[in-house]
């Protein structure tokens, strides 16, 4: 995927530390290249084209040589900009950021490997660069996952498969299943288990305070081989192309439904934002209009939005309120 | 070349400007820039040159690159000639061993899809670009993805990396909006949410703010350097004080049988009867409580306190009200 609307600044910044990671590794087949820098394979064709235009000077031999023949990458005459640019404040952050949320989280993994990062990082940013790295921070401390968690990542480690007694609060029962664990995961503060369900014959994502029990089997745990993490870039929720559309209105307050959850299509309304998403089980967004007080309005379907309503009426009644 | 005025025109106006300026020996004045850089010798006059050296020099600034102005002799008058030193350019030789590397990988991947997802991506490029292969096996026990999706983090962790005063709308929960004015101080994530903490100007006293209550725009309200960080200051510490302090009162609650599982979790059981059990669960936020009820329906009632079944209550109705139904 190519951004046509990324502006000069940041495509600057990507192309002065491509080119050292590059230089680098002469002769790098260009698929792989584009999966390590983490950019899409035709980002990458395109910025290396814009490499060859570039120079310390109009002559041609000034500019960038750069070869993609056979589909692998050769640079030469980039000398000026073989060496990395420092590190900016917000990159020596990020990083010094992430390393110590791992490392709040660290109870279990006892190695020193976070600490040494840290100090190479420290030397490897500048003093005014470093500045700001103790200003934020990122804790994980959900402890409602303990002893799970230690557990969890127990068998983890020792890839043995394990035994849940699972909550699904969608829809609020519990459920008996086999997995085989593939990674612990802290997403938005909150501890997953990622790993093999054998029941649903996937992979499957299961909050480590919803698991009522756990039970460590003495039967290998390494996941079979069509086993895929998931990308949990976009949050937890993945649904299927197929599943259903509902059209949600948002109010005030209520946007960050459109962050959380995957969303096809959105648009300002008014005060609103009208969001699209697709949700094959429906009953977490039912749950979500009731949970928001009309902060979330579903218009469509409009079979959901009676069901709300319904609910809404009988737990007034229930109170003994005019529903 | 591209399109001119097309941002890749511009990518390549500012690439050929830092090679340039890396390459030279001495600093280069104006005049020898102009006739170096492809896109500048094709300006259309000396003004249009002018306006667009000024703006290149500073967005090279703002990327961290160290681009600086040094007098030139030259005949009769001296003039300022501009450069880049290697020395200050490249990033300091640190060697990164293989698993240190895969560690900063994962600290670099917290931050997928939210603010810092670029600078983090960015750092791991040139922290990775000597050659050596981060081992991806060693550390492979524990990761995080941490979100940024209320809208003020980018511009309070501008703020606060600047040392800015900031204004802005906090909504307190179950209650109006108000005008706050605040010198950040830290910005924390604790289970799954941002704060900010800092000083609260208009009540000359240390605040925490939860950055999804913050509503409308953060705007400055004053110059960048304008007041320094306590060096004392503990945001963790504060927070976690302001948490426990919170911890308002029991709910007594009936819970449908097999319902409620979630709440069940963090509170007291009793059987109760004809299906209907009575659950004593301790809370912080009488707000945060009553939207997780709600979403419940009628599996879960409250019976005390009151100011939680009101809050239930008004965003049943409002639900009801929302979806065409008759909530009041």
């Amino acid at each position: 995927m190519i951004n046509p609307n990324e502006g000069a600044a940041s495509r600057v910044s990507r192309l002065l530390s491509i080119v050292p990671w590059l230089v680098n590794r002469q002769g790098i087949d260009i698929a792989e290249a584009a999966h390590e820098l983490e950019v899409s394979e035709a980002q990458l064709r395109e910025d290396l084209q814009l490499l060859f235009m570039c120079g310390y000077g109009p002559m041609t031999d000034e500019l960038i040589d750069v070869s993609t023949e056979g589909g692998r990458i050769l640079i030469s005459n980039a000398e000026t900009i073989a060496d990395p640019l420092r590190l900016t404040r917000a990159e020596a952050l990020a990083l010094t950021v992430g390393l110590r949320a791992l490392r709040s989280a660290e109870g279990v993994t006892k190695s020193d490997v976070i600490e040494r990062t840290l100090a190479k990082l420290g030397e490897a940013s500048d003093a005014a660069a470093g500045g700001g790295a103790g200003r934020v921070e990122a804790v994980l401390d959900d402890e409602s996952a303990e002893p799970v968690r230690a557990r969890v990542t127990d068998a983890l480690r020792r890839h043995r498969r394990i035994h849940l007694r699972y909550l699904v609060p969608a829809r609020d029962e519990s459920t008996e299943r086999d997995v085989d664990p593939m990674r612990v995961i802290n997403v938005d503060g909150r501890w997953y288990l990622e790993g093999w369900c054998h029941r649903a014959e996937d992979t499957r994502l299961f909050r480590l305070d919803r698991v009522e029990e756990v039970e460590i089997l003495d039967a290998d745990g390494h996941p079979p081989a069509q086993a895929q993490a998931r990308d949990l870039s976009a949050g937890v929720f993945t649904p299927s192309q197929d599943a259903p559309l509902v059209a949600l209105a948002l109010g005030r307050g209520w946007e960050w439904v459109g962050e959380y959850y995957p969303i096809e299509s959105s648009h300002a309304d008014g005060a609103d934002t009208i969001v699209e998403l697709r949700a094959g089980d429906t009953d977490w967004v039912r749950r979500l209009a009731l949970r928001a007080g009309g902060g979330v309005r579903i218009l469509d379907p409009q079979s959901l939005a009676d069901v709300v309503a319904a609910d809404a009426a009988g737990a007034l009644a229930a109170y003994g309120q005019q529903g | 070349m591209s399109a001119p005025n097309s941002p890749a025109a511009k990518t390549e106006r500012l690439m050929n400007l830092v090679m340039t300026l890396l390459y030279t020996r001495r600093p280069l004045s104006r005049a020898r820039l102009r006739e170096s850089v492809e896109q500048y010798r094709s300006a259309p006059s000396d003004e249009a040159f002018e306006r667009m050296f000024e703006r290149d020099k500073d967005e090279l600034r703002e990327l961290g690159i160290p681009l600086v102005t040094e007098e030139i002799t030259a005949g009769w008058e001296d003039e300022p000639g501009y450069r880049i030193h290697q020395r200050d350019y490249a990033l300091p030789q640190i060697r990164f061993d293989s698993d240190e590397l895969a560690v900063l990988g994962l600290a670099a991947r917290t931050w997928s899809h939210a603010t810092l997802a670029g600078p983090a991506g960015t750092a791991l490029r040139k922290l990775r670009a000597s050659g050596v292969e981060p081992d991806h096996e060693a550390f492979a026990f524990v990761e995080a993805r941490l979100g940024t999706r209320e809208p003020a983090f980018g511009p309070l962790l501008e703020a606060l990396l600047a040392e800015t005063p900031v204004r802005f709308s906090y909504a307190r929960p179950g209650g109006e909006s108000s005008q706050r004015t605040v010198q950040p101080w830290g910005l924390t994530s604790q289970s799954g949410h941002w704060y900010l903490t800092g000083l609260d100007t208009g009540r000359d006293a240390p605040r925490v703010f939860r950055l999804s209550r913050i509503t409308g725009k953060v705007a400055t309200a004053g110059r960048p350097g304008s007041y320094s960080v306590p060096p004392e200051h503990d945001p963790v510490a504060m927070i976690r004080r302001r948490r426990e302090g919170r911890e308002l009162g029991l709910a007594r609650l009936r819970v449908r049988e097999g319902a409620g599982n979630a709440l069940r979790h963090r509170a007291v059981v009793a059987a109760g009867k004809d299906g209907w059990d009575v659950v004593q669960l301790p809370f912080g936020d009488v707000q945060d409580l009553a939207h997780e009820i709600a979403s419940y329906g009628g599996g879960v009632l409250v019976e005390e306190p009151q100011e939680l079944r009101a809050a239930v209550l008004a965003i049943l109705r409002a639900a009801a009200d929302a979806h065409g139904g008759s909530g009041r």
